[in-house]
């Protein structure tokens, strides 16, 4: 699961992340964000299940919700 | 009126938190562990104080917010009970949901240690009735994660229902929170968050007692 803050919420990190990598000399660098990756193991091999159980985990507690979306992938 | 201060692991300030308490209500508070699922019936007061519970790990409160004593706290909230959550505290009770909003990283990117202005917006909740209407009032701030955001529909029907108690005043805001909001109630008015520290500044060898209104507003023992 990939969490980051949400667009329109400012993310202070990212900036200072984008003003960085400008220093460096990386030009035309837009829209940094930092986020979190959470890698998990699951015993089941129902994928469904599997895409249910990671949903519900970033709602209860993985991610904010008011102020940061998340994404699943599962392999 | 009887006080509990919640303890869970990495809070630092409630030894602050109960000194405080004690030497406005002389009385001392209960202590609350965090596994505790019940809280006495006859606690007015329930104080979460600040500190860097579970190391800030995933989100500041964010673990905190998920032991069993908060849905205690929870419950006793909706039965009108007076909940203030300090600095940690209001983190673990925005993401318990008891608050709406979030607290992100300060815009600075540091940890500010230092004094604030403070101006009371609403001086009409059980936390507040010791000061006046835009008073603006000192208070010690240590945070590195008080930068309140809220989306635009909900600050809106905040500001409409008062909701907005504190604000950093005198360009003193220390993190970069929205409309410069330093402390906010819930709905119903029980439920107080604020990332300054009230407690550190209540008798004379602190510097100044700014922020024993709180207390006394909260523990009802405002001097006539």
């Amino acid at each position: 699961m990939t969490v980051t803050l949400k667009n329109g919420v400012l993310d202070p990190q990212g900036k200072a992340i984008e003003g960085a990598l400008g220093s460096l000399g990386f030009e035309g660098v837009h829209q940094a964000r930092q986020g979190k990756v959470f890698d998990l193991e699951l015993d089941t091999t129902d994928k469904a299940k599997a895409e249910a159980d990671l949903k519900a985990m970033c709602e209860k507690l993985l991610a904010n919700t008011v102020i940061e979306n998340y994404t699943i992938a599962i392999d | 009126m009887k006080s509990a201060v919640v303890q869970l692991p990495g809070l630092n300030r409630d030894r602050d938190m109960i000194a405080a308490l004690t030497k406005i209500s002389g009385k001392a508070p209960i202590t609350v562990w965090q596994t505790e699922t019940t809280i006495p019936d006859d606690v007015d007061l329930i104080v979460i104080p600040g500190g860097f519970s579970y190391g800030d790990y995933l989100r500041c409160g964010a673990i905190a917010a998920r032991m069993p004593v908060m849905q205690a706290i929870k419950e006793k909230a909706e039965k009108g009970v007076k909940v203030l959550g300090v600095c940690n505290g209001f983190q673990i009770l925005v993401e318990a949901g008891l608050l709406p909003g979030a607290l992100m990283m300060n815009a600075s990117l540091k940890f500010v240690c230092k004094e604030v202005k403070l101006e009371v917006v609403n001086a009409e909740t059980d936390f507040t009735r010791a000061y006046e209407k835009g008073q603006v009032i000192r208070c010690p701030v240590a945070h590195h994660e008080g930068n309140y955001f809220v989306d635009a529909e909900t600050l809106n029907s905040m500001n409409g229902n008062g909701q907005v108690v504190f604000r950093y005043a005198e360009g003193t805001n220390p993190n970069g929170a929205i409309e410069d909001i330093a402390g906010v109630v819930n709905a119903r008015g029980n439920v107080l968050g604020m990332m300054p520290h009230p407690e550190n500044l209540i008798e004379a060898a602190h510097g100044g007692s700014d922020g024993r209104g709180i207390f006394a507003s909260a523990l009802d023992v405002i001097a006539a």
